[in-house]
């Protein structure tokens, strides 16, 4: 994906193949040959990390598929099926339930690198913008696997978020039938629900392959925000980024499995194992943990409509933020001022996550209304005022410079580039 | 016609509302005003937690004898009293409790319905045919399903604790909050309005429920001369149910150690792998 390939088969069969489709090659020239830029840091191994949990979602998804029965009297118990009579049908499930958990988590961490660092800045604003429809992709993902179960929070979850809708005027009643498929959240609910829980990660993982494919041909951005100016500033991405990312991966697996095999409930709601039943509302309807700041956006606002537009606004801002940073910097370490809001910013989208979780009354409220018009303000005002006013620290002249200083750095990092070509 | 059923439904609405209150699946998060349930000392807590075989084999006792009587457990099995990691019972034991209970099944040859003895591969008999049923032998309360109860209930931690229980992988507040049920009967405080057919439970949201206090001292034989008190069978059912909505808990444990051990040398074989890849670049 980056140009043209430096792979040479050897075996004739291979040659055969590969003059035909040029497949090995691509692999090499993306994942082995890759200029990857010597100083990116661990928060640049979430985008593997996230790669492995789409696929560990895929996986463990299709085997549950074989064993769920989307109907609304048997989907709570064939779930239980699983977690009982199935073999280790508990873990595939908590594995699942978990995984979406730690998916959102990778997410999160792979959008605020990109934040602080500047990565959706020119000329990544394609990369960027594909990387925001996945993240969008991921909300109706997880938000209609969360119904499968068919527990209470699954119910009225759903109930809640299709009830949103009807606050569009004159369609808004007839969207929320529509997506009904009838006039109440029902059996023809969980069906297309079902439905479109399994076709979404594989539109995922097509949008992911854009995304990657953006990625590679404009490169990878780093922490000082200084394209690479020479082959000393890059290393081959393999094996330099694949055992950096390999152990990366592993280390967030060990975060995955202390939850997945010693509060495997934690991320969920007791509700959930409650069977729906429509006639009894739980004390709290709360959704999951990742949509937490943006239902707390959404009952900030008194109006309805009003609540929905501010709430689908937060996750729309972030498709224009490469227009909306001014700044001429890309990397924040160079920022002092950015620097400083962008914290202000990730403690704002934390207080909104726990007010979310929070019942809407009172101090809660006004406390929502204040970081819901912050949050915004980052965006729209801070963001672009930043780049006009702030007094950027002085930017290195290249990756090798920042990394090794002015004068050294020429031996250590050829040798470092030259030595797996000669090897392998 | 009318008339009539409008003064139905107006006379039905209290009742509905008084149902949802007390006794109709209690909300999962303790109501505002409830105190926490105290955290109790569980052998299923933990990394290294195994459920007790004599606690839950008293404690199935215990619902056998004295719940079952109104809660069903639909999705519990006779086989799973002698599967591993619970009460585990000898297959001829779950065999003989099977064959206690009448299980109707059918159509036969001639097209009926019969009743025969129990076998392994029957679910556990429930004591009403429908919810409808069960509502109108318990005041209007429906018994909530045993199957995942356990699970199925829990109280509001806040902060910071519910950060903290992460660390210390606390995830016992269905059993707590249920043991503490159990015990939590007491006489209403002064002025407190006790609704008609409800009983004041300290830890119960709302504290009125409709459920009578079920357990008390000396109510259940044990013959294995464990001490015959309430606190002891609440310990002892509340530690069954965990069993009963989490049979594999045991497994899951003693595989997510395997795991971790495994990931945690591989982490670290893999980090000096990268040390030495990286060691001739400077980044």
């Amino acid at each position: 994906m980056s140009g043209h390939s430096t792979f040479e088969p050897k075996h004739p069969a291979l040659k055969w193949f590969e003059s035909r489709l040029p497949l090995v090659g691509l692999i090499h020239s993306s994942f082995v040959a890759y200029p990857t830029p010597r100083n990116l840091n661990y928060w640049w191994t979430f985008g593997g990390i996230l790669s492995l949990m789409l696929v560990c979602q895929i996986v463990s998804g299709v085997v549950l598929v074989m064993h769920y029965t989307p109907h609304i009297t048997l989907a709570f118990d064939s779930v239980e099926h699983i977690m009982r009579d199935v073999s280790y049908g508990w873990l595939i499930r908590y594995i699942h339930s978990n995984g979406a958990s730690m998916f959102f988590i990778a997410v999160y961490i792979h959008m605020f690198r990109g934040l602080y660092y500047g990565s959706y800045k020119a000329p990544r604003e394609v990369l960027w913008i594909l990387g925001c429809i996945i993240y969008l992709l991921m909300m109706a993902t997880a938000f209609m696997g969360y119904v499968l179960p068919w527990g209470q929070m699954s119910f009225w979850g759903a109930t809640v978020i299709t009830n949103l809708f009807s606050a569009f005027p004159v369609v808004g009643p007839t969207i929320v039938e529509w997506l009904w498929g009838g006039f109440s959240v029902d059996n023809a609910t969980l069906n297309r629900f079902f439905s479109l829980h399994y076709l979404l990660p594989f539109m995922i993982a097509g949008v992911v392959v854009l995304h990657v494919w953006a990625l590679h041909v404009v490169g990878q951005n780093n922490p000082t925000g200084v394209e690479p100016k020479s082959p000393k500033d890059t290393v081959p991405f393999t094996p330099y980024a694949t055992i950096k990312d390999g152990f990366g991966m592993v280390c967030f697996l060990i975060f995955f499995a202390w939850f997945l095999f010693y509060i495997p409930n934690y991320l969920g709601h007791a509700d959930n194992y409650i069977p729906a039943n429509p006639l009894v509302t739980p004390a709290h309807i709360v959704p999951e943990w990742y949509y937490l700041p943006f239902y707390a956006m959404l009952r900030a606002v008194p109006d309805k409509l009003g609540g929905v537009l501010t709430m689908f606004g937060a996750i729309i801002v972030l498709f224009f933020v490469p227009w909306l940073d001014t700044s001429k910097v890309r990397s924040g370490v160079y920022r002092p001022l950015f620097k400083q809001f962008f914290w202000i910013w990730v403690a704002v989208c934390i207080g909104l996550g726990w007010l979310g979780a929070k019942p809407a009354e009172g101090g809660y409220v006004i406390a929502g209304r204040i970081l819901t018009i912050y949050y915004f303000a980052h965006f729209l005002i801070i963001l672009p005022l930043l780049g006009l006013f702030e007094k950027p620290k002085a930017v290195p002249a290249s990756i090798t410079e920042a990394v090794l200083g002015k004068n050294r750095g020429a031996a250590p990092a050829s040798a470092g580039v030259s030595a797996p070509q000669t090897k392998g | 016609m009318s008339t009539t059923m409008s003064f139905r439904s107006s006379l039905l609405r209290p009742l509905a509302v008084a149902a949802l209150a007390f006794g109709l699946a209690a909300p999962a998060l303790a109501a505002e005003g409830a105190p926490k349930p105290p955290r109790e000392e569980w052998s299923f807590a933990g990394p290294f937690g195994t459920f007790d075989q004599a606690q839950v084999q008293r404690g199935f006792q215990v619902f056998k004898e004295v719940c079952a009587s109104c809660h069903a457990a639909h999705l519990f099995s006779f086989r799973n009293l002698a599967q591993p990691g619970g009460p585990s019972f000898s297959e001829a034991q779950a065999k003989a409790v099977a064959e206690g209970y009448q299980v109707q099944d059918g159509p036969n040859d001639a097209g009926d319905m019969f009743d025969r003895p129990g076998r392994l591969s029957d679910r556990w008999p429930s004591p009403f045919p429908n919810e409808q049923a069960a509502r109108a032998s318990n005041g209007g309360a429906y018994p909530p399903d045993f199957s995942t109860l356990a699970k199925a209930r829990t109280y509001e931690v806040g902060f910071p604790g519910f950060l903290i229980d992460i660390f210390t992988q606390y995830q016992e507040n269905g059993v707590d909050y249920i043991h503490a049920l159990l015990v939590g009967y007491e006489e209403p405080p002064e002025g407190f309005a006790l609704p008609e057919g409800a009983h004041y439970n300290k830890y119960f949201p709302g504290h009125a429920i409709k459920m009578p206090q079920p357990l008390s001292d000396g109510q259940v034989t044990y013959t294995d001369g464990t001490p015959e008190t309430l606190d002891q069978y609440s310990r002892d059912v509340t530690a069954f149910m965990m069993w009963m909505a989490e049979p594999h808990l045991e497994a899951r444990k003693r595989l997510g150690f395997q795991v971790m051990i495994f990931l945690i040398i591989f982490a670290g074989l893999l980090y000096f792998t990268k040390k030495k890849v990286w060691k001739s670049v400077g980044h």
